[in-house]
């Protein structure tokens, strides 16, 4: 077993340790093909929670996302979200001649499974914000990738508006049935759609 | 026998530990080999269950090993530990409502370790009565002071179930240690370990002896495997290694065979009813593989322990007559 791999396994117990993280599959089963996970978006924790969540031959073909400008900075951020989550790192600042999907892209053709939050920022509000259009694309792009729905329960749970000492964490990721995209689907009622499929995995969970 | 019985209480705790992980190792070095062999996807999905079930007796071997050697303070902490990890995957599964909050509050940060300081205090009468008398009514008042009535009673009753499984049960184990009986004086963690090597037992001849007879399942909504033979020819085979045991007990052998078989006995029926709870909280397998992953498998590992402690412990109690 390499470093990586140890620190990897390490990580994920006392993730699951920690955080109790636990993955309740409802719409599909927890299997190793290509798959882009989506889901709504509360703390610095959720990727993490997510992938530790994931049965552990899933978890190495699963990577996240992470911002060049901050994860690429430090050599141990680097060598964290490298070696062991194995990201796909973009770039914040648009320039003219590349697309930001472009790294996603290339992931997805190499037979990789993607988890994204298409909020594109941390919500504070009970529902999750209006996705942004990435999704849309890539589901575009790869139509025989399935996507599949996430809800990420953790703030919520552990502790309530108006409460003041957590429970200890008990945080679960509700994964539902998996969304496609339909033939001649318009980008927003697609987009409002995979956000409805994901809230709607709050009253299942 | 004899010769061992002449050894200090030291002495035999050790060697007792120094055969069983002697035991373990063997087993680990004969998996080992065995995976250099080429087999079949199906030998495959056996061999990682049985890597799985090795690594748990592994760590249930260490954990036992640690709180034995490091004293009861020690092992009392180690299984309340264990506790709130069970009880917190029991919450995990059950769904709980927003106005749950302070009672899960008092369940995990009142309950949890008063029941822990009543057993390492040795204040057996009070540990008895604590969670049956007096959570009993506490988490109901709690819970209504949440002024949510909707589903009152399942919720309430779901967690006053967990806190009787994960808490009440599981602290069953530590008094065993703590339990001063008759000349038996600092050789509870035999009791224990004679309590784990029935359960175990138990359990191992049951699913045995449910694949080879291939009866009726009695409840088959629940359990595919369970059935009264195989129930009784668990008891039967806990029973007669009780009673093998009977040496490292403060029992005679026909004590030590009744005992052996009621343990088994409650510790088997405790796995059954949690197949029934995992069926209602909606844990079901898609092909195979289980609907849920992640922090998993410590509830059901401790729920025979849990369930089969309370009646070890009283029997016990009630066969010394303190």
């Amino acid at each position: 077993m390499k470093l990586p791999e140890a620190a990897g396994l390490l990580l994920a117990f006392i993730a699951r340790l920690i955080t109790g993280a636990q993955g309740h599959w409802y719409g599909c089963p927890p299997k190793a093909e290509q798959r882009i996970y989506f889901a709504n978006h509360q703390s610095h924790f959720d990727w993490v929670l997510l992938w530790a969540a994931l049965p552990r031959d899933l978890r190495a073909a699963t990577r996240p996302i992470a911002a060049r400008d901050y994860w690429a900075a430090s050599p141990l951020k680097h060598w964290i979200t490298r070696e062991i989550f194995n990201a796909v790192y973009v770039s914040r600042q648009r320039t003219d001649d590349e697309d930001p999907l472009e790294p996603l892209m290339e992931a997805l053709r190499s037979g990789d499974s993607l988890v994204i939050f298409p909020e594109g920022t941390r919500g504070h509000a009970a529902d999750p914000a209006p996705f942004k259009s990435g999704l849309y694309a890539l589901a575009a792009a790869f139509p025989d990738v399935q996507l599949i729905p996430a809800w990420i329960d953790n703030v919520q749970r552990v502790m309530p508006k108006g409460e003041v000492v957590p429970v200890p964490i008990l945080c679960t990721v509700t994964f539902g049935a998996p969304v496609a995209l339909q033939a001649g689907e318009e980008r927003r009622t697609f987009l409002d759609r995979a956000r409805r499929a994901v809230i709607a995995l709050r009253s299942v969970a | 026998m004899l010769d061992l019985r002449a050894l200090s209480v030291t002495q035999q705790v050790g060697l007792l530990f120094v055969t069983i992980f002697g035991l373990l190792t063997l087993t680990s070095l004969v998996a080992l080999s065995r995976t250099l062999r080429e087999r079949t996807a199906a030998q495959q999905e056996t061999y990682w269950r049985f890597r799985r079930d090795l690594r748990a007796v592994w760590a249930g071997t260490l954990l036992f090993w640690i709180s034995w050697a490091s004293g009861a303070f020690v092992s009392t902490l180690v299984f309340g530990l264990l506790s709130f990890l069970a009880l917190r995957e029991f919450v995990t599964l059950t769904h709980t409502r927003r106005g749950d909050h302070r009672s899960l509050l008092l369940a995990f940060f009142i309950v949890l370790p008063a029941q822990y300081v009543l057993v390492a205090t040795r204040l057996f009468n009070a540990f008895t009565v604590f969670i049956p008398v007096y959570v009993f009514l506490a988490i109901p008042v709690v819970s209504a002071l949440g002024n949510d009535p909707n589903r009152f009673l399942e919720r309430t009753a779901k967690i006053q179930w967990g806190i009787m499984v994960c808490v009440y049960g599981m602290s069953h184990a530590p008094a065993l240690l703590l339990l001063d009986l008759p000349n038996y004086a600092e050789r509870g963690a035999f009791l224990v370990l004679y309590l784990v090597i029935v359960v175990a037992v138990a359990q191992l001849a049951q699913e045995a002896a449910s694949r080879k007879l291939r009866r009726r399942p009695v409840a088959r909504a629940i359990s595919r495997s369970f059935s009264w033979h195989a129930w009784g020819i668990g008891v039967g085979v806990a029973a007669g290694v009780g009673m093998l045991l009977f040496w490292t007990t403060p029992f005679d052998p026909f004590a030590a065979l009744a005992m052996g078989g009621v343990a088994g006995g409650a510790g088997t029926l405790g796995e059954f009813v949690m197949k029934a709870l995992k069926r209602d909280a909606g844990v079901r397998s898609w092909s195979g593989q289980p609907s849920i992953t992640g922090a998993v498998g410590l509830l059901d590992r401790a729920a025979p322990l849990c369930f089969a402690a309370p009646v070890f412990f009283h029997s016990v109690r009630w066969y010394f007559g303190v």
